[in-house]
């Protein structure tokens, strides 16, 4: 028997409520918000509950929306994949801009330690109960978050290189 | 479970102060790496070791980490496949056509019959080079010398087919929006048909040389094992967790590129140590020429590409000659391609397990963000954990097993 999308949505809702919202189905994958309170609890849940069975964590990845209004300006996406039923999913949690905090996931999947680490090392999202969370991939010294938009990508100060006429400019976030 | 999570010297505080206490005699820390011959490529291990013996260990890895997520956010689609083959250097043809499946989701372009096969070549000759480099070092590191010498010579003539396909060889950038660059010669499909007779018994003889190798089998099994609970929960794919026993295989569970229509068995493990990952890699390889040779006998006829003039570039004479495709080609090679806005996640079977593309788009001309799920990054965080309480040359032996490369592990 394979999982009904509406049996998820069905599930989390009246287990959730409120905190789970904005169901929409995007190519193959049912995405939908959770409020950044509960994801442990709701993750959790995804991957203990007898029938919906999300028992692996494929991926976890940090995002920057620095138009947003300040309570969405950072997400943290989670793709969960049921592998009884083959379904897929994907969780996004809205951070505030100025403080963005979430639970850490490590408690329910080990591999979470190191996506996580990358996650704050490139956002400085933090994630609460993170037995380690310190940069991974960059070195321990940087101060700034450099995937955040307005990191850019090149130094400024370079004049060797002129790149206006293809639509790029050295700081990437003003480009217009 | 979760003190696993915690740096080394909180979690042996106990030991190493009771070591103190009792005999006065020290733990000593051991770097391996970040360049050390064994772990192939550039990423460091602190040992905290016990004369041989390792009692725990921290990766440091970004050695080689090059922004690639962030580069990519300021690129157009097609300046971002040679950043994938970039990740996984021994399998690039995977990453670039993962890639391109994942634009060509978003986008909603259909992919004749002929391509999809062509790229369940391309893909399988991959996969077969990753195997062969991985196993065979796996040798080198136990002390065997002459599987390795044997069997490299066929990476060289799987390099030749990329060669004759795109031109390149190590970081091959093949392929297209749509599907290939050029329809393939005459001589791809002799130089394929070759290998396919000449490999098999080169990679029995190798088999032959290690499978049952007393040496070899001391060496390995029960060295550096992993339950296929933990795999999971460490966020497992690809061989490494097929040898711990799951039979998860992105080919088989979410089938792209025509993958329903081949027959091949997914070998599976027992109890995750490291000859069962060599045994499991092994076996691949020969599911690997089986689906090759049916996707030659099947391969249908058809165009090369997808019929899409917005993203796939017209051939050079048009270019020179006619209107329509020099604006084509001016506006597909300046980015100027229309892009709907969505988010698709797109997931292949690389050479060590599930690699993903997470792709959000705002309409601009370049990804909004773009995310790589790569495996080699999951999965090695838990080499600590495998080789705890494990002999040193055990570890080199593990992390060989592993397929740790460095540039999928930093991206």
């Amino acid at each position: 028997m394979a999982l009904e999308q509406n049996t998820i949505i069905q599930s989390l809702s009246d287990r959730f409520g409120g905190s789970v919202s904005d169901f929409v189905h995007i190519h193959d994958i049912l995405t939908f918000e959770v409020d950044s309170e509960s994801i442990l609890e709701v993750m959790g849940f995804l991957k203990d509950d007898a029938t919906l069975r999300f028992n692996f964590l494929t991926d976890i990845c940090g995002m920057h929306f620095p138009d947003a209004d300040k309570s969405r300006q950072f997400s943290v996406v989670y793709h969960m994949h049921n592998w009884i039923d083959n379904v897929r999913i994907r969780i996004k949690c809205y951070l505030n801009g100025d403080a963005p905090e979430i639970d850490s996931a490590t408690p329910l999947f080990l591999g979470a330690n190191w996506q996580e680490r990358e996650t704050y090392d490139f956002y400085g999202i933090i994630f609460k109960g993170h037995p380690q969370l310190k940069r991974i991939l960059n070195m321990d010294e940087m101060v700034s978050f450099p995937m955040r938009k307005e990191f850019p990508m090149e130094d400024g100060g370079r004049t060797d290189k002129d790149d206006r006429f293809f639509g790029r400019t050295t700081d990437n976030y003003t480009q217009s | 479970m979760s003190d696993l999570l915690l740096p080394p010297e909180q979690r042996f505080a106990d030991v190493i102060k009771r070591r103190e206490n009792e005999d006065g005699s020290e733990l000593s820390i051991l770097n391996l790496g970040p360049t050390h011959p064994a772990t192939h490529g550039i990423f460091q291990n602190i040992l905290l070791m016990d004369g041989e013996r390792i009692l725990d260990g921290e990766g440091t890895v970004g050695y080689i980490h090059r922004a690639f997520e962030k580069i990519a956010e300021n690129r157009p689609f097609y300046q971002i496949t040679p950043l994938t083959d970039r990740m996984n250097y021994c399998s690039s043809p995977i990453n670039n056509m993962g890639w391109w499946m994942t634009v060509e989701k978003a986008l909603n372009i259909e992919i004749p019959k002929r391509v999809q096969y062509m790229r369940v070549i391309v893909m399988e000759l991959a996969r077969i080079a990753d195997h062969i480099i991985c196993n065979s070092v796996l040798g080198v590191d136990t002390g065997a010398l002459t599987g390795f010498l044997y069997v490299f010579q066929y990476r060289e003539k799987i390099y030749e087919i990329y060669e004759e396909i795109c031109g390149a060889r190590l970081t091959t950038n093949m392929g297209r929006i749509g599907g290939f660059e050029r329809d393939w010669t005459p001589l791809v499909f002799e130089k394929i048909e070759l290998l396919l007779k000449e490999f098999p018994p080169i990679w029995t003889e190798f088999e032959n040389l290690l499978t049952r190798n007393r040496i070899f089998m001391d060496r390995t099994i029960n060295v550096g094992p992993i339950s296929a609970e933990k795999a999971i929960s460490y966020g497992f794919t690809g061989p490494n967790l097929r040898a711990a026993g799951i039979d998860y295989d992105v080919r088989i569970m979410t089938p792209y590129s025509s993958y329903e229509d081949f027959e091949f068995d997914i070998p599976v493990g027992q109890s995750g140590d490291t000859y069962d990952r060599f045994c499991v890699r092994n076996a691949e390889v020969w599911e690997s020429l089986k689906i090759i040779r049916q996707a030659i006998d099947k391969m249908p006829e058809g165009p090369f590409h997808a019929d899409v003039p917005d993203y796939y570039l017209p051939p050079k004479e048009d270019v020179y000659h006619n209107m329509e495709a020099l604006i084509y080609h001016f506006k597909i090679v300046m980015g100027e391609v229309p892009v709907p806005v969505t988010e698709v996640y797109h997931a292949v079977e690389g050479g060590n397990g599930e690699l993903g593309f997470y792709l959000t788009t705002d309409g601009s001309r370049t990804p909004y963000r773009l995310h790589f799920r790569r495996p080699c990054f999951i999965y090695y965080q838990a080499f600590n954990d495998m080789v705890q309480g494990q002999m040193l040359s055990d570890a080199i032996a593990t992390l060989s097993s592993l397929n740790v490369i460095a540039g999928e592990l930093d991206a």
